[in-house]
Order: C-alpha cells, then sequence, then structure tokens
C-alpha cells in the first residue's frame, strides 16, 4: 500500500472504506457491461470473504431510546454490557457523542458499534474540511448507512440511532441498522428491551413536553426495559441536545437515588 | 407483512403501498413512503428485505436520472422496468443479490400507461394489475373479479377500497394505512391517504 499525500486523501470518498481489492471489482464489472451507458459507482459490489467463525460470542443486548420534542432531542440507554449470561461491563457507554451536535446511541455488537462510531466522527470531520460547512444528520446517516452496506451478510452488528441538531433550528432523528435500515422518525428505541420501552413511551411522550419530564420520561422507560430484559440493567445514560450542542444529564447511579428521585420508578408492589 | 397493488386503467395507472416499516415484530414508523420516483411519470414500488430495498431502489433512481442527464432524454417505462430487472438479473446469481419485489408503473407518451411485476428472481410482467405481499393473496381474485380494462378513475379507486377492506377483515397483520398515488399524461398525482377504519 502506497502512502497517499494529504491532497489525495482529502478528495477520497469514504464509501470506499472496507472494500476488499475494490480495484479488481470495478474491473471486472467495467469489461462486462461496456455497452451500457449507465455506469456502476467504483468497488461496487466487493468481492465478499465467506463468512470466518467468531473467536468468542460477540455482546449483544441492550435497550437505547430517542426522541424529538420541543425542547430538542432526548436520547437514553442502560449501561450493561452482556455476553450471553455474562455481565462483562456494568458501567459501558451506549451514547457517543459523534460531533458537538451529534450523538449516536449504539446497540448491537458493542465492539462494532464503537468503531463505527469512531469511522463516522473521521468522516464527518473530514467532510468538514472538505467542504466547509458541516453534514446534517440526514447526511450522516447516509453515509453510515452506505459504509455498513458492503458488511450486509457477515456478524457485524449495529443498530444506532443518530441524534443531532442541523445547523438552525431543526433537530432530527435517524435510525440506522447494518441491515441497511434507514429511518427518519421522531421517536425510536433499539435494542432487545425495545419493546418495553416503547410501550412507556408511547403512552407519554408528546411534542410539548418540558426538559425535565421529558428527561424522566427517558429515564423511566429505560428503567422498566431493565427491569424486564435481562441484558438491560445498571445505570441509565440520558442525553439531552439543543441548538448549543449535546449535554450529559445523567444522575449519579445508585438504586436508591432513582427511587427517591421519582417515585414512579419504584419496582411494582409485589417485588417490595 | 408488506402490500403493493397497481391497477392500470386506459389512460392512468392508480398505485398503492402500504406505510409500515417493521422490524420483528415492532412497528418502527408508520409513515413510510415505499414509491420511489424515478422520473416524472415513473414510480416504483419496491418492498422485500430491510437494507436491500432502499439501496436497490435508490440506485436505479440515481442511474435512470444520470441517463437523462448524459443523453437529454427521459427513458421509457419499458426501458426503465428492463433496465430494472436486468439489474436484479445480474445480482441474482452473485454473492450479495437484491431479496426485492418490485412494482413499476408509468406513462409513456406514445404507449400509453404501463404496469410492471417484478419479483426478486429477476421476473418481469407487463400486467394490467398486480399486488406483492401476504395482501396479495386476498386481493387479486378480487381484483380479477371487478377488474375492467375501461374503469374510470373514481371505479379504479373504489376497486382498490375494496382490496383494503378485504385486508383489513382478513389479513391476520395490521396495516393502518397506505400511501395512494395516480399516474397519468400530466404526471404523478398524490391522492388521499387510505386508512381502513375498525374491524368488521
Amino acid at each position: 500500500v502506497r502512502q497517499k499525500n494529504s491532497a489525495e486523501y482529502l478528495s477520497e470518498s469514504p464509501i470506499q472504506f472496507g472494500q476488499i481489492n475494490p480495484n479488481i471489482a470495478s474491473n471486472f464489472i467495467n469489461t462486462l457491461h461496456q455497452d451500457l451507458v449507465l455506469s456502476f459507482p467504483p468497488g461496487f459490489p466487493p468481492s465478499c470473504s465467506p463468512s470466518v467463525p467468531l473467536p468468542f460470542t460477540m455482546s449483544h443486548g441492550t435497550t437505547t431510546l430517542a426522541f424529538i420534542f420541543q425542547g430538542g432531542v432526548i436520547a437514553a440507554a442502560d449501561t450493561r454490557s452482556s455476553c450471553n449470561g455474562l455481565v462483562a461491563c456494568p458501567a459501558s457507554q451506549k451514547i457517543l457523542p459523534v460531533h458537538s451536535h451529534l450523538v449516536g446511541t449504539t446497540s448491537g455488537t458493542s465492539a462494532d458499534c464503537a468503531l463505527w462510531k469512531r469511522i463516522l466522527a473521521r468522516e464527518l470531520r473530514l467532510y468538514q474540511l472538505r467542504h466547509g460547512r458541516r453534514l446534517s444528520t440526514a447526511g450522516a446517516a447516509k453515509l453510515l448507512a452506505h459504509m455498513l452496506h458492503p458488511f450486509k451478510g457477515t456478524e457485524l452488528c449495529v443498530a444506532a440511532t443518530l441524534c443531532g441538531w442541523d445547523g438552525g433550528e431543526r433537530p432530527s432523528l435517524y435510525y440506522v441498522c447494518s441491515d441497511g435500515t434507514r429511518l427518519q422518525g421522531e421517536l425510536f428505541s433499539v435494542g432487545s428491551g425495545s419493546p418495553y420501552a416503547y410501550s412507556v413511551l408511547d403512552g407519554g411522550v408528546r411534542w410539548g413536553l418540558t426538559v425535565e419530564e421529558a428527561t424522566s420520561l427517558a429515564r423511566q422507560a429505560v428503567y422498566r426495559a431493565t427491569h424486564r430484559d435481562a441484558y438491560s440493567g445498571n445505570c441509565v445514560d440520558v442525553y439531552h441536545i439543543t441548538s448549543k450542542g449535546w449535554a450529559l444529564k445523567t444522575l449519579p447511579c445508585k438504586e436508591e437515588t432513582i427511587y427517591k428521585q421519582d417515585p414512579e420508578t419504584l419496582p411494582p408492589s409485589h417485588l417490595r | 407483512m408488506e402490500y403493493l397493488i397497481g391497477i392500470q386503467g386506459p389512460d392512468f395507472v392508480l398505485v398503492a403501498a402500504d406505510n409500515v416499516a417493521a422490524s420483528s415484530i415492532i412497528q418502527m414508523k408508520q409513515d413510510q413512503d415505499k414509491m420511489f420516483k424515478l422520473s416524472d411519470k415513473i414510480l416504483l414500488l419496491c418492498v422485500g428485505e430491510a437494507g436491500d430495498t432502499v439501496q436497490f431502489a435508490e440506485y436505479i433512481q440515481k442511474n435512470i436520472q444520470l441517463y437523462k442527464m448524459r443523453n437529454g432524454y427521459e427513458l421509457s417505462p419499458t426501458a426503465a422496468a428492463n433496465f430494472t430487472r436486468k439489474n436484479l438479473a445480474d445480482y441474482l446469481r452473485s454473492r450479495t443479490p437484491y431479496h426485492v419485489n418490485l412494482l413499476l408503473a408509468g406513462f409513456d407518451e406514445t404507449d400509453g400507461p404501463g404496469l410492471y411485476f417484478m419479483d426478486y428472481l429477476s421476473a418481469l410482467a407487463k400486467a394490467p394489475f398486480a399486488a406483492h405481499g401476504y395482501g396479495a393473496y386476498l386481493t387479486l381474485s378480487i381484483l380479477d373479479r371487478y377488474y375492467r380494462p375501461d374503469l374510470t378513475r373514481d371505479e379504479a379507486v373504489e376497486l382498490l377500497k375494496k382490496c383494503i377492506e378485504e385486508l383489513n377483515k382478513r389479513l391476520i397483520i395490521n396495516l393502518p394505512s397506505f400511501s395512494v398515488r395516480l399516474i397519468d399524461k400530466d404526471g404523478i398525482h398524490d391522492l388521499e391517504k387510505l386508512v381502513p377504519v375498525g374491524a368488521k
């Protein structure tokens, strides 16, 4: 691999990342379709290697959620990383800031999510340097979806919601999954605990919530999901994104604090 | 789970698609638009595997637009349908086949309206009416019974409503709303969303 000089690097397309032998693939396609006027993008389709067996079980299982309201975007997640029956880490960060006005919740394989969030952050920063403006949340979601597409059919598992504020007055929420789904919406919950979170959120989310009400509702929803879902648990991280950027709103993580702060989060009476 | 339907009239094509974007048992979105505008008078309706639908449909959409930019005129619906089928066929025996089911509806100046049925095995058939999804099993016989080649626009919409009522009654999966569009010589028109009411 020859070293690229900075001029080349600045004009490179991010979609090529991760392709195996893009030149060989594109040459093959070009010779086959010389008579066609329409063209294929370079390196598409990539030659995928056959599935490599995993060295150990990857971590799955989580509850994350995000919704839009009048005060911006709230993103919340639990902090448990599980590996089948083992809690690999009780204090993991599932919400990763991508840049000052974009935050991504992660679900699926922890390692894959952490890696691809970093790659996304890098590519967004490069975009900003190349074009002089920040890419919108929609653009970031599309970029992530297109970068993940070549890995479809492999064991890669990333399900993220990108919560951001697009330059101006618009909060934005996109769900991106490694199977290729990309959805824009106002309320998403992802992970093994998501059905439980959905049921709490569907009853409470309104446009007119105050910031405190929204934070409390998000915390409630994750907490209820952690109660029912074995693979979610421990504490709740809450991020609030406004036009000024993201802010962390997590409370100190002790069970008593959660109960005292919000009586509705007491465990059901038959378990007290 | 997803449903597409198209009905061709003497000088128009009526198409409808459900609006649910689902992930296993959860409805993630209830207002998803499954129709992709290929050109002023061609719509591509696309359902199937999660990421493949949007990737494939947008790929076809951009290539159709590229053709227009390079050559100065748009592809006809027949040409667009055959191009789409060729792409599906090329990827079918590759490592990354696209699992998508499609309806392509368009209006041509010379040939008139056209509705093309395509499936994930890259079959292509021009049909007066067509449907995709589990709902197709329930609605094709309604279309067989009541379709006439000289339907007016209102009659076609009534026929569509009959089909959707049947889905509402018999299909085990709840499809709360349907986007409806009509293509004629004046282009693509958005019609009122159909929202079947109550269980019968």
